[in-house]
Parts: structure tokens; sequence; C-alpha cells
């Protein structure tokens, strides 16, 4: 991660209609509950350098009924790539693969440190993910089809997507 | 049938295909198009990621068995199964036994043409399986009980009005539906619905990493995740050839193929998945109860299907066709493609460029006859694919194979004069457009009344009905005094002893009986500049045959070619060339009909005539020896100069000069030589046409200027207006 890999992100981000927002650990939970509308749901966020839902409106863990009924799914996610605005959302027990996608909007979490240049940069850190049996998804921006005769946003992924950049870890 | 009934049938066919779904395929897919050329303008690593997805290709079907066995071992550890099939009921039997053993009563599939190609979807339902295509375009194209019209694309030949009369006529909603957004949300909810019911989910892969047992997939609605992971068991279904080693491998394609495919930097969606996957399984019948704690264990089957691929890479021909990625560029890029969608072209499974390839490995040469025809092998689709498969070439070896299943004709007199020893059963048309240069050999001899009787109307329909030239086509008008007849009549004829350099011009067929003031203005404008210029003898480049599959004649052409040009190029002349389809000839494809140092010799010394002025000038040739600038100019390029990259030099040296000139960016005028003077392809020819004329509309008093026969012959009919050669324009006499 450099500075210049994080202007790249957000300027990508921008390109693709996702909004960035920036935090420090200390205010994430603020920072979440004031971007999410209810009900969300989002996964256990323990193993994500101690941040925590825990005292956020986010309801955890995921159940099928939050799954159908939440407006907004809140999930960190393993990597960026900057050239692309991607996000590498990891396949994990806790369910971090349905809930970003799921509800009609996704809010997802990075550490500014993950943020990686470009698809090459992310190419060990699969390689170690596969190695292990993990699965991940490079996911950019929101769902969309032309299938029905013009661009429409939102099909079964989510139709708006967040990003919440973690800038002290 | 007759021939001519035939001819009949494929014409109506085509016509029926313009009027009903000519427009939404024009919109959607030159929409496609523009976009793939926008985001490879912006990438700068695409020809160096195309040159190592090509290597990563070619390795891993070289490695194809070792790649299997190491897949087996990781997809086995990983706690999941593959099953490779040898054919389609093979794969179906397979894939019925496990949908069978979960006594699923419905699947959700994510787009896969190899289900497709294995018609999975008719297995399962024979067996009471309800299965729902939840791809958007796959599902209205299941709803309207068609096959799919492009590979990315299946419904693109259907307007948003004809889906929202589909979905009102089948689904009959309360208010009827209008707009995309409704026809969307609707279709969302319904298969959402149907992905929570689902007991096994069914997608492709677009790639499978042998390493780790990933599959990767990739799309930009979301509906191969929630399909490959909602329900527990999940089938993916994949031809061998889509295996790669592992991520390193993968990152090329996964920056190319929504480039080529869709124009997008990158698809919203490339799910990397290593089933059985950790996420947790989701019971949507216990809502309360957290993710995971069903009864559901993950299992994970991958099915790999052989059905022809095996033979395929066994074939030196159709061996390419393996590395495609199915990313709908050279469909996309295609003029005819454009105009008529992938169903004019026809084939069981596949359609469209590569397409011939794939069906002639999977489906055999009958259903390959069907459609290989629409491949003008302009070329255009050369540059497109992301990994650099020569599609012209497949479909020209498919259309030599096809020409040998061909049953001798009963007007096989017709052509007597035109057969070639080498090939006995092609049929009377391909045999007369094969034999081109023959043709014009006499047409010219002959001249004017040959010209005068091709004209006559019965003429005409005999030609029509025999031989399956357009009525409506003009033919071109053989000269008496050809270019080499007139080059010979010169005086003097000593060499220009102040000359810096030597040219053998290479009198093409149409320049030496046709269009033979574009020859003359071409050796007056090298001699101009100062060059010793000679003429090779008038062969036909192989140009002709090779169109009509005959490689066998295409080879005995081009080795008469190199024989002829050898002592010139012994004697350090550079070769120039006038027709950009023969420099094409020389420069491409006698890579495949010449041995190596042949081929190297030819290609590395010719030149297109523009490009060798370019060059001469470059070198301090005296521009003031040209004629000026006298008139703006609307140019169009050829195609098989484009895919050479050597149009450039044409506009440089009109704009050096100073001329006033608009350039055309359409994919091809529609002619691409023979083509368009087919009885069956006439209409459609025009078709294409109506983009170039459509860019020069607002040209009217601009000097039509084009490289190509093909490309003047079309335009002269397009416009109804004199079309000239560049080189007549800078000659020293000029235009």
């Amino acid at each position: 991660m450099s500075a210049a890999d994080t202007r790249r992100f957000e300027s990508s981000l921008s390109d693709l209609g996702v909004s960035l927002t920036r935090t420090e650990a200390d205010e994430f939970a603020a920072t979440i509950d004031s971007l999410v509308t209810e009900p969300a749901v989002g996964v256990p966020f323990e193993a994500h350098d101690g941040l925590s839902l825990a005292d956020t409106v986010v309801e955890t863990p995921p159940t099928p009924r939050l799954l159908k009924a939440a407006e907004v799914g809140v999930t960190p996610v393993g990597k960026a790539v900057a050239e692309y605005g991607t996000l590498v959302v990891d396949s994990d027990p806790v369910g971090t693969e349905p809930v970003s996608l799921y509800p009609p909007t996704h809010v997802a979490v990075v550490r500014e440190s993950d943020v990686l240049p470009d698809v090459e940069a992310a190419t060990d850190y699969l390689d170690g993910r596969f190695a292990a049996g993990g699965s991940s998804v490079f996911a950019t921006g929101v769902s969309s089809t032309g299938d029905m005769g013009a661009l429409v946003e939102g099909v079964h992924g989510p139709k708006h997507v967040e990003v919440v950049l973690i800038t002290d870890r | 049938m007759s021939a001519q009934r035939k001819r009949r049938r494929k014409a109506e066919r085509i016509r029926h295909l313009l009027e009903t779904e000519g427009d939404a395929v024009h919109e959607n897919v030159t929409h496609l198009n523009e976009g793939r050329y926008e985001a490879i303008e912006r990438f700068d690593e695409f020809e160096d990621l195309r040159t190592q997805a090509r290597r990563i290709k070619e390795d891993a079907i070289e490695n194809l068995p070792d790649l299997i066995d190491t897949l087996r071992e990781s997809v086995e550890s990983n706690g999941g199964t593959l099953y490779v099939a040898d054919d389609a009921d093979d794969a179906n039997r397979y894939i019925t036994d496990v949908v069978g053993s979960k006594d699923a009563e419905t699947l959700v599939k994510s787009k896969s043409m190899t289900t497709e190609e294995i018609e999975v979807n008719e297995a399962l339902e024979a067996m009471g399986v309800d299965v729902f295509e939840t791809d958007l375009g796959e599902f209205v194209i299941q709803v309207a009980d068609e096959a799919p019209s492009h590979l990315i694309g299946p419904s693109l030949h259907k307007s948003r009005e004809a889906v929202a009369e589909l979905f009102n006529r089948v689904f009959d909603p309360e208010e009827p539906f209008e707009t995309a957004e409704e026809l969307t949300e609707f279709a969302r909810d319904y298969l959402g619905e149907r992905i929570r019911d689902a007991d096994v989910g069914m997608t492709g892969a677009n790639f499978v990493l042998a390493e780790s047992g990933t599959i990767t997939l990739v799309t930009n609605e979301g509906n191969a995740r929630k399909s490959a992971v909602t329900p527990d068991t999940h089938v993916a279904v994949a031809g061998i050839e889509k295996i790669i080693p592992n991520a390193e491998t993968l990152q090329p394609f996964v920056e190319l193929i929504s480039k080529t495919a869709t124009g997008q930097d990158i698809s919203q969606y490339v799910s990397m998945l290593t089933p059985p996957v950790d996420s947790p399984t989701i019971d949507f019948e216990n809502p309360d109860e957290p993710l995971g704690s069903g009864d559901g264990e993950r299992d994970f089957h991958l099915v790999l299907i052989d059905n022809g691929r095996t033979e395929m890479r066994e074939d030196d021909h159709l061996r390419e066709t393996l590395y495609c990625i199915r990313c709908g560029a050279c469909a996309n890029s295609c003029g005819n493609f454009q105009h008529v969608g992938g169903h004019a072209f026809g084939g069981e499974t596949y359609t469209g460029g590569i397409a011939t390839g794939w069906e002639a490995g999977i489906e055999g040469l009958e259903t390959t006859s069907e459609f290989n025809d629409l491949c003008t092998g302009c070329s255009r689709c050369v540059n497109a694919c992301p990994v650099k498969i020569d599609i012209p070439w497949i479909n020209t070896v498919v259309r030599d194979r096809i020409n040998g299943e061909t049953p001798p004709s009963e007007f096989e007199f017709l052509v007597e004069g035109l057969t070639p020893d080498a090939e006995g059963t092609v049929s009377p048309q391909k045999r007369f457009f094969g034999n081109f240069g023959t043709l014009a050999k006499l047409g010219s001899a002959t001249a004017p009344v040959s010209n005068w009787v091709a004209q006559l109307g019965p003429v005409r329909t005999l030609m029509d009905r025999y031989l399956g030239v357009a009525p409506d086509r003009d033919l071109p008008q053989f000269e008496r005094e050809t270019l080499v007849d007139w080059f010979e009549s010169r005086r003097p004829r000593a060499p220009n002893a102040t000359a810096d350099r030597a040219v053998v011009l290479y009198p093409d067929a149409y320049t030496n009986y046709v269009l033979t003031d574009r020859g003359k203005a071409a050796v007056r404008t090298l001699e101009a500049l100062g060059v010793h210029v000679e003429l090779g003898s008038p062969i036909e480049s192989g140009r002709a045959p090779l169109s009509q599959g005959m490689v066998r004649t295409a080879t005995d052409h081009a080795e008469a070619v190199a024989a002829d040009l050898d002592p010139y190029l012994d004697a350090g002349f550079d070769v120039v060339v006038v027709e950009p389809s023969d420099l094409a000839m020389m420069r491409r494809e006698y890579e495949k009909l010449l041995d190596a140092d042949s081929h190297a010799r030819l290609s590395e010394n010719s030149y297109e005539i523009m490009e060798y002025v370019y060059g001469l000038l470059s070198n301090g040739a005296d521009a003031d020896a040209l004629a000026g600038a006298t008139v703006p100019v609307a140019y169009h390029s050829h195609c098989q100069q484009r895919t050479l990259g050597v149009d450039a030099y044409t506009e440089a040296v009109l704009e050096d000069l100073g001329f006033d000139i608009v350039t055309s960016d359409v994919e091809c005028c529609g002619m691409a030589g023979s083509f368009g003077y087919k009885s069956e392809y006439y209409e459609l020819s025009l078709d294409v046409g109506e983009d170039l004329h459509d860019q020069f509309a607002d040209e009217s008093d601009r000097t039509l200027v084009a490289s190509g026969t093909s490309c003047t012959e079309q335009m002269a009919d397009l416009f109804v207006r004199d079309v000239t050669h560049p080189v007549e324009l800078v000659a020293p006499d000029g235009r």
C-alpha cells in the first residue's frame, strides 16, 4: 500500500459510483451507524483487527431471515485492488460471501494497508488462499445487467456499494 | 434440394433475421464492440497480456493430461469429486446420477455454454427436475424456448419491447411490464425465490486452476455466486480446455476477458471458488437459525467434458480453438455478425467467429457447413482475439474439409476450364469464385465482348442459377490492355540508372485486368520518387481459392508467386503490392502455405504501395515529385490492411501532402471479396455496407477513396459514385 494506491483506489471507486468513507478504528462503530439503514446484517468482525459491530445497529450473526430482509450487509474484505476499485471478498464460515451479496446495499470495510495497486499484486494473496482451500471474489461496483434492453443496476447482487476505509490499520 | 433453391432459402432466412432481429443485434453488438475498443485503448498492457495469455493456453493445452491429473488430486483433497466425461451422454449420465442421489426437485443454473453443448437441461427435465437459468439473458432464452444468439449475450437479439412482450404473454402480470427496470426486478425476484429453494446449483467455469482446484466464474449479475453458494450441492461443468495452472496464470485472463467481451475494465464479479467453499450453507426453511447450522454438508462435483476436445488437441488446425476463452470479441468485431447476429450463423451450440472451430470439433463438419460461409475472411477478428487465435484460418481449413466432402455437381461442366487439378469436389459456385485469376485473364483477352456478354440479362440469370452470382451486383469490367501489356509497351525499357531502389510491383489479378489505372499510378509514383520498377508475373496470389477453402489450389498459387518473385528478392528488389488482401496473403496467410524461409523472405520484403511511398518520403524522397492535394477525400481503408496495421501509412501520406481527409471506422464495408457477389449474401452485404454509407452520408462533396478492390466495388454500388485508389491521388499526374 502507498498513498498513491489509496488515491487511485478512491478515484476508481468514484468512477464506479461507489462512495468511500475514511475512518479510524476508534470511530468505526459510529461511522457504520451513520452509514447503514436498518435492518442491517453483518458478520462478526472480531478476527478483523479487533473491529467490532457489537456497538452498532448491525445485527449479527447472519440468519436466512436477516439475509432476505436486510437493506444493508456489512462485511470486511480481504484486500482491495486500486486499479479497478475492486473489493476482494473472501468466503469464510461466518458468512462474508452471502452477506456481501444478498442485501441491496453492501458496506465493505477495507483496511488502508490492504489496498494493493493492481490485480498482479493480488496474485500472491490469492495463491495462498487457494492453496489453503479458500475462495475469494473480485467484486467491482454493483451488480448489473443489460439483458433487458437497457443497463439496470442491482440484479442478483447489490444495487449500492459503499466502502469504509480504515485509515489507521 | 438444388443448389439454387438452397441459396434462395438461405437468402430468405437472412432477410427474415435482418427484419426481425437485425436492429437489436446491431445496436447491442455495436455497443459491445465500441466498448471493447475504448477499454483496450486505455489499457497499455493489452498486447503484452495477449502474448502471455496465448503462451499460457499453448502450454496448458500441451500439458493437458498432466493438468487433469493435478486437478483431480486437488479437487479430491479439497473434498470434491472430479469426473471427466467422454461425451454429452456420459456427462449427462453422471450429472443426473448426482442430482438423483440428492432427490433434487429443482436446480438453478448460471450461464454455461458447455451445458448448452451437452443439453443437460433436457436430461434433467426428463428425470423430473425443474431447471432454472438464472442469468437474465439466458432466462429470457429459456422462457422463449430459443437458442442463444451470442456467446456472452445469449438474448441480445431481443429488444426490450420483445422481452416485455414475451414476459407479459408468459407470466401474465397484473400490470404489464414495460421498462427494463420492471423486467429486471421481476426476473430477479422470480429467480431469487428459485435460488433460495433450489436443491442443486449448477455453474460453468471460465477457468479452472489445476494446482488448487479453484474454479473461476466471470459475471456481472451475481447469479453465479448465488447459484454456486446457496444450495448445498454445487455441480460445475466445463470443457477440459478450461484448465490453467494457478492464480499467476489466471491474472492475464482476469484482465483481458471483460475488456474484450463487454468493454468493461473488469467484470463486476470474478468469483474464484475452491469448492466445497467455506461459506456457511443457507437453509431458508429455518430462517432464524444462524447460517451454517442447517444440515448442510457441502458437496461439490466438477464435471469436465471431453466431447471431441482431445481430438481437437491432436488436430494441428483445430487445436487453437481450445485456447478460446469465450469472450465473443470475434463475433462483435465481425461485420456480418453485427448485422444479422448468431442465429444466421447457425450451429448447434456455438455461433459466430470462433464457433466454426468449436462446431467442427464438437458437432462435426455437417453442422459446421451450415454457417461457416458467413466468414468473409476479412480478418478483423484476428486482432480482437485476446489469445491471438487465427480465426479466419480455422474457417478456411474447415471450409476446405467441407469442400472435400461435397458430392460432385451435375453442373460441373460449367466450371470445367476452372477445375483445379488439386481439388476435385468443390461446388461450382466456389470453383467459379476460387478461379478469379483465370476468369480475369479470359475476360480481359476477350474484352470488351466479355463485359458486354456478362451484362446480358439471360447470362446473368444463368450465372445466378448455376453459379450463384448475384444478379444485381455490377460485375468487374475487364480491360483489354492489361497493366502488364501497358508496362511492356513503354519505352525506353532500360533500367533507371539513377534509381536508389528497385521494386518489383506485384500485378494482382484486379490491378492487371480490371483496375489497371491504379497499377499505372503505382508505377508512375514509384518512378517519380526515384525507384526502378519492374513488374512481376500476373499470377493470382491464391486469395481467391483460399476464400473458398481451396487450400491446395491456394498453395499452388502461393508457390508460383514465390517462385516468380524469388529472383527479384535475390537481386535486392523490394516487393510492392497494390491490393491489401494480397499483401495480407504474403504477410499472413503464406505462413500457412509456404515453407518458413519463403514466407519469412516475402513477408519481410513486401510492402503495401502507400506504406512504401511513406517509407520513401520518410527517407528523403522528394514529395514535390508527386501531385499536390487537389480534392477533399473520404477514405475507407481495407479490413485486412487495418489488421496488418498498414492503413496509417495511407492516411499519413495523404495528410502530409495536404489532403483534407476524413476516414471511416466501420469494421467492414460488407463486401470482403467474393462474399458480396454471391446470390445468397448480396442483401446482407449491402446491409453491412449501410454503416459505411451512413458514415460518409454527409461527405457528398468529397472524393471517395478506398485501398481494396472489394471496398471499391462495394462503395461504387453503395454510393453510385466513382471510387479512387489513394495512389491515383498522389501519382505525379494526380487525379
